[in-house]
């Protein structure tokens, strides 16, 4: 019987992924209203649900996609991986206030710049606070703290060794799990109440995981707005990441 | 028919996702360049349009908010897959990078947010984002009053 119901789950797993999301939001719902009279998101409880499961997850298997390598629960990856995330995300532009988004331009590039200069002198002066005398590790480890896409690429492109880039991704993933989890405690302190902020947000955070999770916990009409500056910031990081920067911290670095 | 919103929004986002890649090898880098952001453009250009001629059906509308109103479930299924025992296990530089650069950046955003603060550019639109933000917080909602349907 167990082993029949296994099966089921096995073969339709994207299906299996859609009940068991739905629970997860029915729960965190139902605790939104009932335990917190409404004042938490239930979405945010439903994605801090999914952040503790993929915890367990990943101290169940060891592996790296958390809820994901338990073969019962394959089809949660296809559902929120990168492809059907992306095409939420677009779908979300349909909801966008054309006069608003026009405004993005300038802000935009000035989050972008900031979003990506910001935290990689932060993530480079830790590295050299902790010991790291290389350019190419300083960089690396300075990357992931743009994203957790930046940190490895711009450690393979400089050839950077797998410890550096473990901690860059580590980093970058830290920092998404931070943002989604943070941005609904301090939206009201920082001003995110609006499309212009919510681009300001997107540009300056970067990371398209916690700027999606941390919006859609905070307030779900400015997710497109932060989400179409953040979808640049990962791309830019690339770019400079092993150009620019890098040459920076070299010659700083001698 | 629901599924020409569905597909409008496939043809969106394979179009951006190309482009960007596009945009990638030109700038000699290992990444899509902003390819989502312009499917999201393209999208928006084409819900410009389509309303415009009249003919941004309800089916079109219902094939494209469906996954709107998935986009939250979705993001849940993200937030389940991610490597947080590496992130939680990272030691101390993770930490100190990993939340460092998050204040820093949340206090970026307070201070740009304050500069470009513009409170009544454009009231009129506001029930439309709200309905909007009803839609990606996970219901279909009616049309708006004397928005072509």
């Amino acid at each position: 019987m167990l082993h029949m119901i296994e099966h089921v789950v096995l073969e339709q797993s994207l299906v299996a992924a859609f009940a068991v999301v739905g629970i997860v939001m029915w729960a965190s719902h139902f605790v939104a209203h009932r335990l917190t009279a409404g004042r938490v998101h239930g979405s945010a409880i439903a994605i801090v649900i999914g952040l503790i499961l993929a915890y367990i997850g990943g101290l169940l298997t060891g592996g790296q996609k958390g809820l994901a390598d338990l073969p019962v629960f394959a089809g949660i990856g296809l559902m929120g991986g990168a492809m059907l995330r992306d095409f939420a995300i677009v779908a979300t532009a349909f909801e966008v206030d054309v006069f608003e988004a026009r405004q993005a331009g300038l802000l935009g590039v000035v989050s972008l710049a900031l979003g990506t200069i910001l935290p990689f002198i932060l993530g480079s002066s830790v590295a050299v606070a902790f010991g790291y005398t290389d350019p190419v590790s300083i960089t690396t480890i300075g990357a992931g703290a743009i994203t957790y896409i930046v940190g490895p690429v711009t450690g393979a492109a400089l050839g950077a060794n797998s410890t550096v880039i473990a901690l860059s991704i580590a980093t970058g993933v830290l920092k998404a799990v931070i943002i989604m989890v943070g941005t609904p405690l301090v939206a009201p302190l920082i001003g995110l109440n609006n499309p212009r902020s919510a681009m300001a947000f997107g540009g300056l955070m970067g990371t398209v995981s916690g700027v999606a999770g941390g919006l859609a916990a905070t307030d779900p009409k400015l997710v497109p707005y932060g989400a179409l500056t953040a979808t640049f910031h990962t791309g830019i990081g690339c770019l400079v990441g092993p150009s620019v920067l890098f040459f920076t911290v070299r010659a700083i670095m001698g | 028919m629901t599924i020409f919103g569905v597909a409008l929004l496939a043809g969106c986002t394979l179009v951006g996702v190309f482009i960007g890649d596009l945009l990638g090898i030109l700038l000699g880098v290992k990444a899509n360049v902003g390819g989502i952001g312009l499917a999201m453009m393209l999208l928006i250009a084409a819900r410009v349009w389509l309303m415009r001629r009249g003919v941004l059906t309800r089916g079109v509308k219902l094939g494209v908010e469906f996954w709107a109103t998935m986009y939250i479930p979705i993001v849940v299924a993200m937030a389940a897959q991610q490597n947080v025992v590496a992130a939680v296990r990272g030691g101390p530089i993770v930490l100190i990078a990993g939340f460092g650069s998050v204040a820093l950046c949340f206090a970026a955003t307070a201070l740009l947010s304050r500069i470009g603060r513009h409170p009544l550019a454009h009231p009129e639109g506001e029930p439309e984002m709200e309905r909007g933000g009803q839609v990606i917080a996970g219901a279909l909602q009616p049309d708006l009053q004397g928005e072509k349907a």
